[in-house]
């Protein structure tokens, strides 16, 4: 894709971001340039807290987002895994944005924060496969 | 001057206008590519509805209000249900007075004086949005110039020159005079021989040197044509004393190791180029007036909760969006549904996979603004700028000047961010309101160090947290687009999508009149066809 090689082309992230601000018209898609930020919690307040909350308790309008506090759908680590990876209906496609380490990170963080405590620990050989 | 090809284009075409009249010329000029605008073909004209047909129309955005505009005109039966308690949709303006609730519970008063506004979403009509601009027509929205570019507004880098803002004009003209000088160098110096032949060399060298205000020897310096285009020091003046004092290029090194650039292409493309305009009293005046000629059509507080079609009909229940309550429910024959693809594929709705797996496959793209209020116009009456945009590397991105109210005494609001459609965007988007405004005044000082003492108050709008959009606008990829984007459109059985999402315009209000227009001319060819 045309906005994807410039973006190698620049390299860097904030001057490729520039760029796909300014994007075509016809093509004002996904995020595809790495995110900026390192750890699961500077990831969840850079990225997820904008729609999730900051206190991960979702918030509901015409549409809703769903709460990841005391959400018993964590229990399985595959499932956010899959979600950031693939995204699902208003949940934006994050796979190409993020590394493995980065989804392994944020996974963590939500699934021993916010009242959720699940102690398996996921790798970044974990995110690999699922992609 | 450049000689014009021996048969220009433009004598073609006055041939054809003397002998075959201005609606060939038109038609030819059109296929020469010269009136091109949006694919707006005029007006629709939709007529002989069934006798109590009906339909339903979710949603009083611009696609919805179009729809329900058009085929109450061709005789059916109308309403929209809408969610919020005004129409217009994104189509939207903050004035002094107003309070905003976005997801999450967070309420912002607009402390704006009276009369000034922010436009969270639109806020710019390109000349060529044939369709909107249709629409204004037809409501007597008064129109105003938006100034796009602005040769006195900034250019800013972090990472170039100290971080000192740079006009727009002196970054234009440096990058001009430079690339001009490279090329003409490698022409004169014969190392383009492989691919221009002699004429071509010319003219190239001639256009340069104007082009990148170049001395007789292709060099680009310090000197009255460069100061001509970049500017003065000191401006030529009048009587005695009135030399000018030329100015000093920016090093082409740290012009050249920038980004600065991204702010000059940005301006170049179809959707950004003049005339642009403005809806007088903010973009929100659309929304209001074709509200106020739907009076009566449109049924305000009503949150979709579940949509139904059958055989004979549609039916969609609702609830009241503020006090809840029970379930009610409207039917129609038909259903226009204009409400986006991230609450839409949350609402239950029996349509075949295709339209489901489309409406599942879209989120929205990341977006947010701030409008700052200040206590003047210091842009204008400190650093002679009226209206247009500075650019800058930071998270706010954009600072946009208002483009109407110049010379005011009193205060005025400006657009103090925009970031849009970038992985950063979500960062700034997940901060909190006051977050957003603080930011916005600290990174704008760094242009504007006036921000600190003149700021008054400030509003800002998050796109993934507007209770009724849960993002700025369909997020198209290209893959995305080749999978889904038909089955988005396509009527299925009777019910048909509208909106900026079902065009190739995203974001845009014209793709949401095309939509809306294209949407309900096969849907009045189905109703006719049942």
């Amino acid at each position: 894709m045309k906005t994807q090689t410039t973006i190698r082309f620049l390299g860097t992230v904030l001057f490729a971001t520039l760029v796909s601000s300014s994007a075509t018209h016809a093509q004002l898609g996904l995020p595809r340039t790495g995110l900026p930020q390192q750890g699961g919690e500077a990831i969840y307040k850079g990225i997820c807290q904008g729609c999730h909350m900051p206190d991960a308790k979702g918030a509901v309008g015409a549409g809703m987002y769903p709460a990841l506090a005391n959400n018993p759908k964590l229990e399985t680590a595959g499932y956010p895994i899959s979600v950031i990876i693939h995204g699902q209906k208003a949940m934006p496609v994050f796979g190409a944005a993020f590394s493995d380490q980065q989804i392994a990170d944020v996974v963590n963080y939500i699934r021993t924060h916010f009242g959720n405590s699940y102690q398996d620990k996921v790798t970044p050989e974990d995110v690999k496969s699922a992609r | 001057m450049i000689d014009e090809t021996p048969v220009s284009r433009r004598s073609i075409l006055k041939l054809i206008g003397a002998s075959a009249g201005s609606a060939a010329m038109y038609q030819a000029m059109t296929e020469m590519g010269y009136a091109a605008t949006s694919d707006f073909n005029g007006p629709i004209k939709l007529s002989g509805a069934r006798k109590g047909a009906s339909v339903l129309v979710l949603g009083a955005g611009i696609a919805g209000m179009v729809a329900a505009y058009e085929l109450r005109k061709a005789g059916y039966k109308v309403q929209i249900l809408e969610y919020n308690d005004r129409p217009g949709g994104r189509n939207w303006s903050l004035y002094g007075g107003d309070k905003y609730t976005e997801l999450g519970g967070v309420t912002q008063d607009v402390q704006f004086a009276k009369g000034l506004y922010f436009n969270p979403g639109p806020w710019r009509i390109p000349y060529h949005h044939q369709g909107i601009l249709h629409y204004c027509q037809m409501l007597n929205v008064p129109m105003e110039n938006f100034v796009m570019v602005n040769n006195s507004a900034y250019i800013h880098s972090s990472r170039a020159f100290g971080g000192q803002p740079k006009r727009y004009r002196e970054v234009v003209s440096d990058y001009d005079g430079y690339i001009s000088e490279l090329l003409a160098k490698a022409t004169s110096q014969d190392k383009l021989d492989a691919a221009l032949d002699k004429d071509e060399k010319d003219g190239l060298l001639q256009m340069l040197r104007r082009w990148g205000a170049l001395d007789q020897n292709y060099e680009y310096k310090k000197s009255d044509d460069a100061s001509n285009m970049r500017g003065y020091d000191r401006p030529p003046g009048g009587g005695l004393d009135s030399l000018p004092v030329n100015s000093d290029l920016l090093p082409r090194k740290g012009l050249f190791s920038s980004t600065m650039w991204i702010s000059l292409y940005l301006n170049k493309s179809w959707d950004f180029q003049g005339t642009l305009f403005q809806p007088v009293g903010g973009m929100g005046m659309i929304g209001k007036l074709f509200g106020k000629l739907l009076q009566g059509v449109i049924k305000y507080d009503c949150k979709v909760t579940n949509i139904h079609q059958d055989e004979k009909g549609v039916t969609v229940t609702y609830v009241d969006a503020k006090k809840g309550g029970a379930p009610q429910t409207a039917h129609a024959n038909w259903c226009v549904c204009t409400i986006p693809a991230t609450v839409l594929s949350q609402i239950p709705m029996n349509v075949g996979t295709p339209l489901k797996n489309a409406i599942n496959s879209l989120s929205y793209i990341p977006a947010a603004k701030v409008g700052l209020q200040f206590k003047r116009r210091f842009w204008e009456q400190d650093d002679a700028i009226y209206g247009g945009n500075t650019y800058t590397d930071q998270p706010i991105f954009n600072i946009s000047y208002p483009s109407h109210g110049f010379f005011d005494k009193g205060p005025a609001v400006l657009l103090g961010a925009y970031s849009f459609a970038n992985i950063n965007s979500y960062t700034f988007e997940g901060q909190s309101a006051k977050e957003m405004v603080a930011a916005a005044l600290e990174q704008g000082s760094r242009i504007h160090p006036q921000y600190k003492t003149e700021f008054q108050n400030g509003v800002a709008v998050s796109w993934h947290r507007v209770p009724w959009t849960l993002g700025c606008s369909g997020g198209w990829t290209d893959e995305n687009r080749a999978r889904h984007y038909d089955n988005m459109c396509a009527v299925d059985n009777r019910i048909v999508l509208a909106g900026e999402h079902c065009s190739r315009l995203p974001a845009w209000q014209e793709g949401a009149v095309l939509s809306s227009l294209d949407a309900i001319k096969r849907l009045h060819q189905r109703a006719l066809a049942a």
